[in-house]
């Protein structure tokens, strides 16, 4: 497969502009976040607790007197962290799985369905909190716990493809020039079933930080002091009548970068006319 | 159909099993001692071994394994570690709690979507259609956790009009309720309007038009009894991520349903609640989509026959 295969991977249309400049701005911040934070996100001022909005700290500062807008530039280190890790191990391994169970079938494809099955079987983050909750909470066990709820929809999305592409005769030529399996899966199916995989990994990276937002919401993601927008929102829960702003503004931020990512899936499914399961 | 509902019964066993393996399992992660753990290192050495002998484990993992599947299969769940009360009990004294509000977020967020759904599909790239599809992706985009917050800020705080937590009358279920149902809304109008426009360009339709029928005829007869077959189906799995949204919904309201006896349970490291909550959770997402299959097949009776 040259490289030329890969055009129709170029994006073309505004919409997939407009996410994916938020998502490289999400990036910018979180690599450049010490050159651009106004103040340390450590740094307390318990007489300035609280405070609202002003000119010194424009997102105003939380109950022990932090910069709200540096916590939110250096939370969204963590937003990405979870995100990129989480999607990124789910997806190896859902690759791997679902590869051998869709390309062989048989043992390996009843075994992995029957584990899908179960897993499918906790809705949305439950099995996640039950895991990150026996575990400690910390931002390692987070992705370790959205890796391990999440793997199977890659599975089965890469298995289901590469069912039907097995029929193809582009696989039965290549196997009839003498290709191994490994070579077919590896050169010849995965560049062509690329298309819905990255979808879904669009809105899996929407999800995994809307997750580590819930789950250190809950007080078992991401521990004091780092900074994380969930657990940000979790502070702020307490103050709702004296200090709305320790809510609002990094719920802002969480919108913005899932609204995002949810926008570059949709606008990447429309472009490659990718079917809903 | 009793055929049908036979085999999607017997294909259930091997998964219930499954689900209440991987739970028996999950005290198992804890690092290090769980006793420790859930009483704390300071604990004196008797009260520890006496809740190892009470929790079984102090005995092999086989046995504990064995025991566990044999006395969840006959509801004994074991006892909390906190009130010393039976699990199953505690779980079902809140279940009640968890399926007023889950039910309501259902019906809310049907209210919402199904005329959204529709009104946007027969007028496509319309004003009304733009607008409600951005209203969804931001719906679908909030997260609970923060569109709570908002809701209790403007209803309670600002204007007064609505109590910000607790379950003592109607008025408290609404704000729980539109903040877990909001999501699914989002999710079911996209769903909704996408069903009806791939059914608004059937032949039927156009034959339907054809024999002069009005318009509010063919898009409710014709059109919605076909568009809404797919929807069922989103409904039933869309259910289990309410019944996993209530856990933070429940926390944010301090609304008395299993989510939130589940996180209490977390945070004072009663461990066999916590395994009771996610088991029952669990069961519960598994029978709806059971109920789901069924009522699909029931509509359709292709199904049945696949």
């Amino acid at each position: 497969m040259n490289s030329r295969n890969f055009k129709f991977l170029i994006p073309n249309s505004k919409s997939i502009f407009a996410g994916a400049l938020i998502i490289l701005l999400l990036i910018t911040t979180a690599l450049i976040a010490p050159l651009i934070s106004p103040y340390d996100p450590s740094e307390q001022n318990l007489f300035e607790g609280l405070k609202e909005p002003g000119s010194k700290h424009i997102l105003g500062q939380d109950r022990l007197g932090r910069d709200i807008l540096s916590r939110i530039i250096y939370g969204s280190r963590v937003s990405l962290q979870v995100g990129i890790m989480a999607v990124g191990i789910s997806l190896i391994i859902g690759l791997i799985i679902g590869s051998a169970s869709g390309y062989f079938g048989g043992f390996i494809d009843n075994l992995f369905m029957r584990i899908a099955d179960i897993l499918l079987a906790f809705p949305g983050i439950l099995l996640a909190i039950g895991i990150t909750a026996v575990l400690g909470p910390s931002l390692t066990n987070v992705i370790l716990a959205l890796s391990i709820i999440s793997w199977v929809g890659y599975a089965r999305l890469i298995r289901g493809q590469i069912l039907s592409a097995r029929e193809y005769e582009y696989v039965s030529a290549a196997r009839a020039i003498g290709a191994g399996d490994f070579r077919i899966i590896t050169k010849h199916i995965l560049p062509n079933i690329i298309a819905p995989v990255l979808v879904q990994a669009s809105f899996g990276m929407a999800g995994a930080i809307t997750a580590e937002a819930g789950l250190s919401f809950l007080g078992l993601g991401t521990q004091p002091p780092t900074p994380s927008w969930g657990s940000m929102l979790n502070e702020g829960r307490n103050y709702l009548l004296v200090a709305p702003h320790l809510t609002i503004f990094p719920g802002i931020a969480i919108m913005i970068v899932v609204i995002a990512f949810n926008f570059l899936g949709d606008s990447l499914r429309d472009m490659w006319d990718v079917k809903e399961r | 159909m009793a055929r049908y509902i036979t085999k999607r019964l017997i294909l259930l066993l091997p998964v219930v099993f499954g689900v209440a393996t991987l739970v028996f399992f999950l005290i198992h992660l804890i690092p290090g001692d769980p006793i420790e753990v859930m009483l704390g290192e300071t604990a004196m050495p008797s009260a520890k071994e006496e809740l190892r002998k009470a929790l079984g484990l102090d005995k092999g993992l086989a046995e504990q394994y064995l025991t566990f599947l044999k006395n969840t299969a006959s509801g004994d769940l074991g006892r909390s570690l906190h009130t010393n009360k039976p699990v199953l009990s505690a779980v079902i004294e809140r279940y009640p709690a968890t399926l007023e509000l889950t039910i309501t977020a259902l019906v809310i967020s049907i209210l919402i979507s199904i005329p959204a759904g529709i009104i946007s599909a027969v007028k496509k790239n319309s004003f009304v259609d733009r607008l409600t599809m951005l209203s969804a992706m931001f719906g679908v985009s909030i997260p609970n956790f923060w569109l709570g917050p908002l809701l209790i800020m403007l209803f309670s705080v600002q204007l007064g009009l609505l109590p910000v937590a607790g379950r003592e009358s109607i008025y408290h279920l609404i704000l729980p309720a539109l903040t877990l149902g909001m999501g699914m809304a989002a999710i079911l109008s996209r769903m909704t309007r996408a069903s009806m426009l791939e059914v608004l360009n059937k032949e039927y339709i156009t034959a339907a038009k054809a024999k002069g029928l009005s318009n509010f005829a063919v898009i409710v007869k014709h059109g919605l009894s076909n568009a809404l077959i797919p929807v069922v189906t989103i409904i039933g799995l869309q259910f289990g991520a309410l019944l996993s949204g209530a856990v933070i919904t429940e926390t944010i309201f301090s609304w008395p349903g299993i989510g939130r006896l589940m996180i209490q349970a977390i945070n004072t490291r009663d461990y066999p609640l916590v395994q009771g909550c996610i088991l029952i959770i669990a069961l519960s997402y598994v029978l709806i989509n059971l109920l789901t299959d069924i009522l699909y097949a029931y509509i359709d009776p292709r199904i049945r026959y696949e």
